[in-house]
C-alpha cells in the first residue's frame, strides 16, 4: 500500500508519520507543499506541526498551497486523506471536513496523553478495530473543535464524529474534555467518510518501550482495511 | 489604494482571549466593561485606484482567506 505525507513549511511531525507508516508496511513518499502532483497513493496524510508559523489562523495558509488542489481533488474522488493535529486544522480550513479549531478553552498549550473513544466504525479508518478506547497523545494550542448548531446537527445525523475525548473507561464527561471541544469531539470525518481529521497523534504511540502501542493498533488496522 | 478590513468573531463563538483581557481590565480598575471581543485588523494596499473595485477585491480576499466565515465576520471599514 502506498502513502504520501505532505510536508509544509513548519510541519514537524512529517518524519514521525513517515516512520510510523513505514513501520507498518506502507510504502511512503514525502511530498513538498509546492509540488503540484501527488504520487500514486492509497492514503494521503497531512501531518502535525505549525505550518506557516500558525499565522492568521492555524492551517489557513497551508490550505491554499499548491499541493492542496491535488489533495482536494484526490479526496473528492474518494481517496483516503488523514489530517493529524495541524493536518486537521488544514483540513477544516480547506473545507474538506466541517467546523473549525479554536484556541483551547483555558488558553493553555496542552501536551499529554489522553484517551479517545471510537464510536464510529463505519469507515476505513476505524473499521474492525477491536479496541473501543485508545490512548493517544495530544500537543496543541488550537484544538477546541467548534461548529455551528446546524453543522453539528448535520454531522451527528450523518454519523461523522469519529472519536471523542474520554477517560480510560470510555466515559465522555465534560471534566475530561481537555480543550473545550463541542461534545468532546477529538476527530471528525467528512460526509463520505474518506477524510479523517483528528487532533490526537497516533504516530507518537508506536513503540512499546517509549509510549505504548495504541498507535500501532491503529496503523495495523488501517493497513488491513486498505488492503 | 489602501483598504482596511476588520475581522471579528461571531457573537456565539467563545473568545477566551477577550475574556482574559476583560478580567485583566477589571483587575486594573476598569470596572465599567461589559464584554471584550478580540479581532483582527488588516490594512491592504492594492494596485487599484477605483474605490469600488478595490473594496470588492479586498472583500473577495476576506471571503477566501482573511476570515473564516464559520466563526468570523468581516467588515471593510475604509478606503483611501
Amino acid at each position: 500500500m502506498k502513502s504520501s505525507v505532505i510536508t509544509f513549511p513548519g510541519s514537524n511531525c512529517d518524519r514521525d508519520m513517515d516512520v510510523a507508516l513505514t513501520k507498518f508496511g506502507f510504502k511512503n513518499k514525502m511530498v513538498w507543499h509546492n509540488d503540484q502532483e501527488l504520487p500514486k497513493s492509497d492514503l494521503i496524510v497531512l501531518p502535525g506541526g505549525f505550518s506557516y508559523g500558525d499565522y492568521l489562523r492555524c492551517g489557513s495558509m497551508a490550505s491554499k498551497s499548491k499541493i492542496m488542489n491535488s489533495v482536494i481533488n484526490f479526496a473528492k474522488s474518494g481517496g483516503l486523506v488523514m489530517g493529524i493535529c495541524n493536518g486537521f486544522q488544514i483540513l477544516v480550513e480547506s473545507g474538506l471536513v466541517p467546523g473549525v479549531l479554536l484556541r483551547n478553552k483555558y488558553l493553555q498549550f496542552i501536551c499529554k496523553n489522553i484517551h479517545v473513544k471510537v464510536d464510529n466504525k463505519e469507515n476505513t479508518f476505524f473499521k474492525n478495530l477491536d479496541k473501543k478506547v485508545l490512548e493517544f497523545h495530544i500537543a496543541h494550542n488550537e484544538g477546541n473543535y467548534f461548529c455551528t448548531n446546524d453543522q453539528l446537527k448535520e454531522i451527528e445525523d450523518n454519523n461523522q464524529i469519529a472519536i471523542y475525548y474520554c477517560d480510560q473507561n470510555g466515559n465522555t464527561d465534560d471534566q475530561i474534555n481537555p480543550n473545550g471541544s463541542i461534545k468532546n469531539i477529538a476527530g471528525i470525518l467528512n460526509k463520505e467518510k474518506n477524510v479523517l481529521g483528528m487532533m490526537p497523534h497516533p504516530e507518537r504511540m508506536i513503540d512499546q518501550s517509549l509510549s505504548g502501542e495504541d498507535g500501532s493498533i491503529f496503523f495495523k488496522n488501517l493497513l488491513n482495511n486498505i488492503k | 489604494m489602501k483598504v482596511s478590513a476588520v475581522i471579528t468573531l461571531k457573537k456565539d463563538v467563545l473568545d477566551p482571549q477577550g475574556k482574559v483581557i476583560h478580567e485583566t481590565l477589571d483587575g486594573m480598575g476598569f470596572n465599567s466593561v461589559n464584554e471584550v471581543r478580540q479581532g483582527k485588523y488588516f490594512e491592504i494596499d492594492v494596485k487599484e485606484n477605483d474605490p469600488k473595485k478595490a473594496k470588492d477585491l479586498v472583500e473577495d480576499m476576506c471571503k477566501k482567506l482573511l476570515a473564516n466565515l464559520v466563526i468570523e465576520n468581516y467588515k471593510i471599514i475604509e478606503t483611501q
